[in-house]
């Protein structure tokens, strides 16, 4: 190809070059040219029209969460590009390959405080990998080649590229003949022998030791290597809120999610185990807990590709640095068989005096409609039927998620971590939906997120999605909010209070099929409905409005320290 | 808290000293001096660092983290020349100018200016030293400062090369992106 094509081509011509297949975002001055040119590309690739450029951001993150490949987000400069501010953190908290591409106001006026334009790579350089300013032509192939690069290796992460104006209108004759020059650049994969040799022999000499795996066992593939590595060795397996689905829930040696809104019995095991063989996991302090009083007794072996992460909040006896995968296949081959029964047993002890799973489901005689009831029939459909994706946004409705759904395959439960992003779930989950026509989406996000970003209804009706399915647990409140107030500020309600619009009506108003649930009969139906329903459904599920997520430890306490249930009248003397 | 000098080597791409100071910022680290300058390797910038830490094994990884760095070394233990230079104006009169010419003579400073109220001194040494000299002029009206923060470099033979690290094309120019 030796013809002159704009920098906008190029920037067209690139993507195809990187495989892109869809990409989010929205028009507007300074990326006009971008948008222009992408006209010609509509057979290459799928342009999403995003009603808000945090939607375009989310979206990409859930087509990125779901398939491990880069979501793309593109936003004009100045307010399109500071829309994207808020999915780029939470990708970069989340470890989520993004490229988000923006347009910047001419070379000519960056500076100047030109019309729309804002520093967007001093803005999100805290939240990206790497970020670009490209202000010539010649520099186009190299900086989007070196993006996508950048953001699905090593630790995967967002990475931003912003691209004058005058740079997208120039024509040139692309150079495609790359060579990235990043010397210092050495994602370590492979992971040391002799930490490896270390691992294993504490490993081995364990009388009490755990797995905790994170986010890493799922991007880095390794679900199988998992499930060999814990049933060769007998060790009980803990997935933290990233590493759901990593390992099987109902596995044998599966015990369930610990820290914060973790069970029971997992974070007192997590206090009493003697070595803790953590996997793809930060040690993020809504596990830990009270970092200085985190698995007192344990010696730790921390396996993390970015070697930043090992030794930051827990000291670290063992640390390897390499891809989950790769690691656990070299411990497979060393590690010696063996069974732990014992120890498994006194979890399971603990685990049927302290507050199991089942007890939630254990619901109350009362007629009014529990947030349990909603949990319980979607776990017992999702099993029966198989085949979905669930997409949950950030309250008390995302730990109930997480704590009450049978989690069993990886990438299966996309939810914002790291931020913690209200209106995460149904941007999100629009791009999950691209990515597995196929599938059943599900959103499970409350009223206040919900109210966040519910505009993107209009984006899956325009693009003609049909497999989203929307579970609001509508409690009237900002409910996480509200149980910290009732919990630890004697039931001061300060602004957490509530009110909505009939979310029914509303998504008829957005072309799609709206559905009110108050009692518990209709929740069966309303779900039975949602599947039959060759369309986009939102169950509005009115559900009592002061229940707790339980068992909890407080911000600050110590994991050993948690509340296990709601605390009595007398037990509680605030209330 | 210990105070750790640190040596790192990194490409020189535009932005990279703004993404490492804001990764100290953000990350808290405390650090008393930053220089940065080129190196012997064209497209290689060398910057020296003194943050004072308890946990400076964070600080090294963080740095890690910036995919222009290519190599951090932590020198606070190694035999190393340091030094510093400080541009200082003193205040002076007719009395004591000449004790001023004597103190910088016994600090191996320089005279760089010399006018009817002020001399100006360069003062190069190790940090110490400049500190040394900072403080005996003091008393004298120090008008106006100038310190570069330290440099070091490890004595003997070791060498903190750029070209270790990146690939020196024979027009002796680093393949290095274009938009530099
Ligand atoms: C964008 C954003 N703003 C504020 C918060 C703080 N916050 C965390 S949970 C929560 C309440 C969420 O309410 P809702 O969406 O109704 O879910 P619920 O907890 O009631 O299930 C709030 C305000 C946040 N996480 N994200
Ligand atoms: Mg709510």
């Amino acid at each position: 190809m030796s013809d002159k094509m704009t920098g906008a081509h190029i920037m067209c011509e690139a993507l195809v070059r990187e495989g892109v297949e869809v990409i989010f975002g929205i028009p507007g001055g300074a990326i006009m040219p971008f948008y222009y040119a992408m006209y010609e590309y509509r057979d290459k690739f799928r342009h999403i029209l995003c009603r808000h450029e945090q939607g375009a951001g989310h979206a990409a993150e859930g087509y990125a969460r779901t398939t491990g490949r880069i979501g793309v987000c593109v936003a004009t400069s100045g307010p399109g590009a500071t829309n994207l501010v808020t999915p780029i953190a939470d990708a970069w908290m989340d470890s989520t390959p993004l490229v988000a591409i923006t347009g910047q106001v001419s070379s000519l006026v960056v500076g100047k405080d030109a019309f729309q334009e804002t520093d967007i790579t001093g803005i999100t350089m805290p939240i990206t990998k790497h970020n670009y300013l490209v202000k010539r032509i010649e520099d186009i192939p190299y900086a989007i080649k070196e993006a996508f690069f950048l953001a699905n290796t090593g630790r995967p992460g967002p990475v931003l590229v912003d691209i004058t104006k005058d740079a997208q209108q120039a024509r040139a004759v692309p150079n495609w003949n790359i060579k990235l020059a990043l010397p210092g650049y050495k994602p370590t994969t492979q992971g040391n022998r002799k930490q490896i040799r270390a691992a294993v022999e504490l490993l081995t000499a364990a009388q009490k030791p755990l797995i905790m795996a994170g986010n890493g066992v799922i991007m880095a593939g390794a679900t199988e290597e998992l499930r060999a590595f814990a049933e060769r060795t007998g060790i009980p397996v803990i997935t933290t809120l990233h590493g759901l689905g990593a390992f099987p829930e109902d596995h044998p040696l599966s015990i369930g999610m610990p820290g914060m809104h973790g069970w029971v019995h997992v974070n007192r095991a997590i206090q009493e185990c003697d070595v803790l063989f953590n996997i793809g996991g930060r040690f993020d302090d809504r596990v830990t807990g009270k970092a200085s009083t985190f698995a007192p007794n344990a010696r730790v072996i921390h396996v993390d590709i970015d070697p930043s992460e090992i030794g930051k909040n827990v000291r670290t006896e063992v640390p390897i640095v390499g891809d989950a995968k790769v690691v656990l296949q070299a411990l497979i081959e060393e590690m010696p068989t063996r069974v732990a029964t014992e120890w498994m047993q006194h979890i399971r002890q603990l685990q049927a005096t302290h507050q199991p799973k089942q007890q939630y489901l254990n619901r109350p005689d009362t007629n009014q409609l529990l947030p349990h009831d909603v949990y319980a029939a979607l776990n017992r459909t999702l099993n029966e039927r198989g085949n979905y994706r669930v997409i949950t946004d950030v309250g008390q409705h995302q730990m109930w998620a997480a704590q009450l759904i049978d989690w069993s395959r990886p990438r299966t439960h996309i939810t914002s971590g790291g931020s913690g992003t209200m209106g995460f779930s149904v941007p999100a989950a629009l791009g999950a939906a691209i990515a597995y026509p196929d599938e059943t989406i599900w959103v499970i996000c409350g009223d206040g997120g919900f109210q966040m970003t519910n505009q993107e209804l209009a984006t899956i009706v325009q693009e003609g999605i049909t497999n989203i399915k929307i579970a609001i647990i509508n409690n009237g409140y900002l409910g996480m909010v509200r149980q910290w107030q009732e919990l630890f500020e004697d039931r001061r309600y300060s602004h957490t209070l509530l009110s909505g619009p009939d979310f029914a009506r509303l998504a008829q108003a957005y072309g799609v099929c709206g559905l009110t649930v108050e009692t518990i009969d209709g929740v069966e139906a309303a779900i039975e409905a949602a599947y039959n329903h060759n369309g986009t459904v939102v169950i509005d599920f009115r559900v009592e409005r002061e229940v707790n997520v339980f068992p909890m430890v407080p911000q600050g306490k110590s994991i050993g320290d948690m509340i296990e249930q709601q605390p009595t009248e007398e037990a509680n003397p605030t209330a | 808290m210990k105070k750790h000098t640190l040596v790192a080597l990194m490409q020189d791409r535009p932005g990279v000293l703004t993404r490492a100071v804001s990764l100290f910022r953000r990350r808290g680290f405390n650090i008393e001096s930053l220089t940065v300058g080129h190196s012997e390797t064209p497209g290689v910038s060398r910057m020296t660092l003194v943050v004072e830490s308890e946990a400076v094994e964070q600080v090294v990884k963080q740095l890690y983290r910036l995919v222009e760095v290519l190599k951090v070394s932590d020198v606070t233990d190694d035999p190393a020349v340091e030094r510093e230079m400080a541009l200082v104006k003193v205040h002076c009169t007719n009395t004591n100018r000449s004790e001023i010419v004597t103190l910088t003579q016994l600090f191996d400073a320089k005279i760089v200016d010399v006018a009817s109220t002020s001399i100006i001194v360069e003062m190069t040494g190790s940090p110490n030293k400049v500190q040394n000299f900072v403080d005996v002029i003091r008393p004298f009206g120090i008008k106006e400062m100038m310190r570069t923060g330290r440099v070091a470099m490890v004595r003997g033979a070791r060498t903190h090369q750029g070209s270790d690290y990146v690939g020196v094309e024979e027009n002796g120019h680093v393949a290095a992106p274009t938009w530099n």
